[in-house]
């Protein structure tokens, strides 16, 4: 063995170059039985905890910010070390206070600026001035953007993009800091750069380069923000505690560097199994002090903040930083990745009390041990806090060591990365093409330009061909603005820790996304199968719709109207891939919304499906709000009849019902939960969120928000604090379908 | 063979066991005080489907249900006994559970035929008494019990269950009578008592009917 820290573990490729995969593999210790070696939490972590509560109510009181260091410009070494206690176990904090919010203007200037004076801080003159002479990615960007591309970000064709701060999305393999120690990661780098040398020097070969030195000088940072909480990590982590510490002080660089919208912490749970299995087994870790670890990571993760500004906010609301952690799944030699690691990190939602975050995502397969399953299901029962992927369709696209970054992005760990990209209002897209180029929520023109359609009646094939020349239109304005965000993200914000925590030689994905996909498609449908008739104001522009008769709607297992939005998909995913990408990234598409459903609805006029102007768009793939009159397992059904392989960043859904709907008990609702999530994932769907919680509940936390300072529910790929959401997107959620007992 | 629903619910955890599709069929000839779906009494409405495409339907939640099976609820299942049990039958060529909901308050050849192809039967056994059964559900007691024998004849599983409606049912003959149903018959695997709801009230508001479990409580 090259190192002593590898003392107990079995060789395999790992041993000889970077392949965590490899390592797993060869040491893993599957687990199948059921949950009761789990232990409670212990003094320490209680007193931990309340420590940590207490200063989360003080930054409630505070309107949200506890307090933001406004002189200091965020990285790895520019803050002395920060402790929640004096006994704390996994240590690091992003600032040196925890909650403390640091500032990170890389991305943008203007964005920090008004985060802080939005919170009654102003940035210091010292940040100012320096940035003056500095280009960020949002100068860089806005320097490029086309008079179309303004047009269409302003009118909110586009929304979400990342122009303004870190983009996010990327996942470093944290765990090769803990598997290799920071020296042998530098040497490889420096290997890499080296063979750079014989290429042709043209752009690419010279970007790289320099991302390569980027990425040397920042393992070094690395090394040196651990000495600064006294830990050396030029070497592999020897013990459980030791892997855990580096990892995540991999992940803390990583968060002090960036402010992406997504910061992901990969699949870390039934890696640092191996280590707790190698240290129970030579006696020097309990049971209760390797749940501990977790327990204090968890803590630490939770602590994680970025200074947002109220409009980010809007879209991305209650603070969440999509801290995604991927647990279980199977392996490609069909044994099973669930360790008991994998129920110590759910196990901190009952130790630590329900939260969002870290975004716990279980990636389901049919073949995963049954009594693990029926753990997952309690969890979600009791602490609507996890969310649920399918392994069995990503495995074969994925292998078996990736992880989701954000909501439902999958991407191979430390092999991939993903250029992100927000999404487009699809709905919008639909009244703009039937106004021949006109918005008629902000009066302007954007688009080829052609006369309003006119027809008394809206025929089908007349709409759909009028949409998709827009559609064509839109994706090809799309890609060039995607393009332009990340060649100017890669040049003035590189995540260089992040990628450094990449294969030099990584994959790259641009990831698309459409909102509003069960309004088009019930739009679509209504044209089709009912009569909708045009209303025009003054100037001949259409702004409503009189819709006579029933139609087929999403979300009830009907053919008419799923083969409608499943076809929306395919054509939006054939239309980008005509425009290539900035370094020849592979296009992808997601289904998703974050909470920004609220925002499209509100920026959207009227729509043939009776959706009245401004009224929320559904969440991501789910089917408009109590539309769906055949029950839970047809709406289920219709979402999971999307094809993932046209939208391979990910199709959210987010399910809620009632406890009382699921079972009469406990027994019975975890039993009936595995065969609901069994029976999805069957239909190859790809996410479900699940909240068993009575709607009565959330009307009290919406008039009482104070007494429920702690309530969870999932919402669009994440789980958020409920109280923590605007209240426009509070009453959103209320609205939402609840399936009930029949 | 075509039959009439009411309506189709794809996720049903509370009429047998497991996660469950619940086909609400249409026609009832009783008027229960406290009954849900008053949308269903009707004979001369509802959807006209046939045996296959409602087994189709149903098994588009294969899949969810293996564990469970299919219900078939009302309305009152028994007066469409042909179809359902055509239904019944080839959902057993595809291994799904069966499952009949009904008030036993008929019986005919038909209805034996339908029996040899359910799994489980939920016999809703509102009353002990006749007077009651005659005030508040239109039928005898004498019905119910007739099919309860049969049932045990054919040894089929059975659930028992009622409505607990306070002062009506809740005494203490009530609870004995019902208990003792399940030393009498070794066909009856469980007792269900069912909480009263008035969440329904809205649909005879829709109607334009009186609900009149209700006047009880006034």
């Amino acid at each position: 063995m090259k190192y002593n820290q590898w003392q107990g573990f079995n060789k395999g490729i790992w041993t000889e170059k970077i392949d965590v995969r490899d390592f797993i593999d060869k040491n893993i210790m599957s687990y199948t039985g059921d949950e009761s070696f789990l232990c409670g939490a212990t003094e320490r972590t209680k007193r931990a905890l309340a420590r940590f509560e207490e200063l989360k109510k003080q930054e409630r009181e505070n309107g949200g910010v506890l307090s933001i260091d406004t002189s200091t410009v965020s990285s790895l070494c520019n803050y002395p070390a920060g402790y929640l206690t004096d006994e704390d176990i996994i240590v690091g904090f992003q600032t040196d206070e925890p909650l403390k919010r640091g500032v990170n203007p890389f991305g943008g200037i203007r964005m920090a600026r008004s985060a802080c004076e939005s919170y009654g801080y102003k940035l210091s003159e010292k940040i100012e001035e320096y940035f003056k002479y500095r280009t960020t990615h949002n100068d860089g960007v806005f320097r490029i953007y086309t008079d179309e591309m303004k047009a269409a970000r302003h009118c909110g064709l586009l929304t979400g993009l990342p122009d303004a701060y870190g983009r996010g999305r990327i996942i470093g393999d944290y765990r090769r800091v803990a598997l290799y120690g920071v020296d042998y990661l530098i040497e490889c780098k420096i290997e890499d750069k080296k063979k750079l040398a014989d290429n042709l020097m043209d752009v690419d070969n010279i970007r790289l380069s320099e991302e390569l030195y980027s990425q040397i000088d920042f393992l070094k940072k690395l090394k040196e923000m651990a000495q600064i909480y006294g830990y050396d990590i030029s070497q592999p982590a020897q013990n459980a505690k030791e892997a855990v510490q580096w990892t995540y002080f991999a992940y803390l660089a990583a968060n002090k560097e960036q402010n992406g919208a997504a910061m992901s912490f990969g699949r870390t749970a039934s890696f640092f199994d191996i280590y707790i299995e190698r240290d129970i087994k030579n006696g020097i870790l309990t049971e209760e002090e390797a749940q501990e670890l977790f327990d204090d990571l968890v803590i630490k993760l939770r602590a994680a903040r970025h200074l947002r500004t109220p409009e980010y906010n809007e879209l991305f609301g209650g603070d969440p930083m999509w801290i995604t952690e991927s647990i279980g799944g199977m392996s490609l030699n069909h044994k099973t990745l669930v360790t008991k690691s994998s129920y110590r990190i759910l196990n901190t939602l009952y130790n630590l009390g329900s939260a969002p975050e870290p975004n716990l995502t279980v990636l389901w397969s049919r073949s995963l041990p049954e009594k693990f399953k029926s753990f997952c299901a309690k969890v979600s029962i009791d602490t609507d806090a996890i969310q649920y992927e399918n392994d069995d369709l990503m495995r074969p696209r994925y292998g078996d060591d990736y992880a989701i970054a954000c909501c439902v992005s999958a991407m191979k760990i430390g092999k991939q990365m993903q250029f992100f990209g927000a999404r487009t209002n699809l709905p919008k897209l639909l009244l703009l093409s039937l106004n021949g180029g006109y918005d008629n929520v902000f009066g302007t023109k954007i688009g080829p330009q052609m006369d309003v359609m006119d027809d008394d009646v809206l025929d089908y094939n007349t709409v759909l061909s009028r949409f998709n020349e827009y559609l064509r239109w839109l994706c090809r304005l799309y890609v060039n603005t995607m393009n332009c965000i990340h060649f100017m993200h890669d040049k003035y914000a590189y995540e260089k820790t992040q990628m450094a925590l990449h294969d030099t030689d990584v994959e790259r994905l641009m990831a698309f996304g459409i909102a509003g996909l069960s309004v088009i498609a019930d739009s679509l449908s209504a044209i089709k199968y009912a009569k909708v008739t045009p209303i025009r104001d003054e100037n001949g522009y259409i702004v409503d719709f009189d819709t006579k008769g029933d139609f087929p709607k999403f979300g009830n297992d009907d053919n008419r109207v799923d083969e409608i939005a499943s076809n929306m998909i395919i054509n939006f995913r054939n239309e980008l891939h005509k425009t290539p990408t900035y370094r020849n990234a592979k296009h992808t598409l997601s289904v998703l919304t974050i909470t920004s459903n609220v925002v499209y609805g509100k920026k959207t006029g009227a729509t043939p499906d009776r959706r009245k102007k401004g009224e929320p768009f559904a969440p991501g793939a789910n089917p408009m709000h109590n539309r769906e009159t055949n029950g839970a397992l047809a709406s289920l059904n219709s979402v999971s009849k999307l094809p993932y392989s046209a939208a391979l960043d990910g199709i959210s859904n987010t399910f809620s019902i009632v406890p009382d709907a699921l079972g009469h008990d406990k027994n019975e609702r975890i039993v009936n939960l595995v065969s609901l999530l069994d029976g999805y994932f069957a239909h190859d769907a790809h996410h479900l969120n699940v909240n068993v919680l009575n709607r009565e509940t959330l009307m009290k936390a919406y008039e009482n928000p104070a007494e429920y300072p702690n309530l969870t529910i999932r919402v669009s790929g994440y789980a958020v604090n409920f109280i923590a959401l605007s209240r426009e997107q509070q009453k959103e959620v209320i609205m939402r379908t609840f399936h009930l007992t029949v | 063979m075509n039959g009439k629903i009411s309506s189709f619910q794809s996720l049903g955890t509370l009429d047998g066991p497991g996660l469950r599709t619940v086909v609400f069929m249409q026609g009832c000839p009783l008027r229960c005080i406290c009954c849900h779906n008053p949308e269903t009494w009707d004979f001369n409405v509802g959807m006209t489907i046939s045996a296959d495409d409602l087994v189709e339907k149903i098994l588009r939640y294969k899949e969810y249900i293996k564990d469970g099976g299919a219900t078939f609820s009302g309305g009152e299942p028994i007066y469409q006994a042909k179809f359902v049990a055509e239904v019944f039958r080839k959902l057993h060529d595809n291994n799904i559970h069966t499952c009949l909901d009904t008030s036993g308050c008929i019986y005919n050849d038909d209805i034996d035929e339908l029996l040899n192809n359910a799994d489980l039967v939920l016999l809703d056994y509102k009353y002990s008494t006749d007077e009651a059964y005659k005030k508040y559900v239109g039928c005898s007691v004498s019905a119910p019990t007739y099919f309860l024998e049969k049932l045990e004849e054919k040894n089929i599983k059975t659930w028992i269950r009622r409505v607990i409606i306070p002062k009506i049912n809740d005494d203490d003959f009530s609870y004995s009578d019902i208990e003792n149903m399940k030393k009498t018959h070794s066909c009856v695997e469980k007792i269900e008592y069912l909480p009263l709801s008035l969440l329904c009230k809205e649909k005879y508001e829709n109607m334009g009917i009186d609900f009149p479990v209700e006047h009880l409580f006034e």
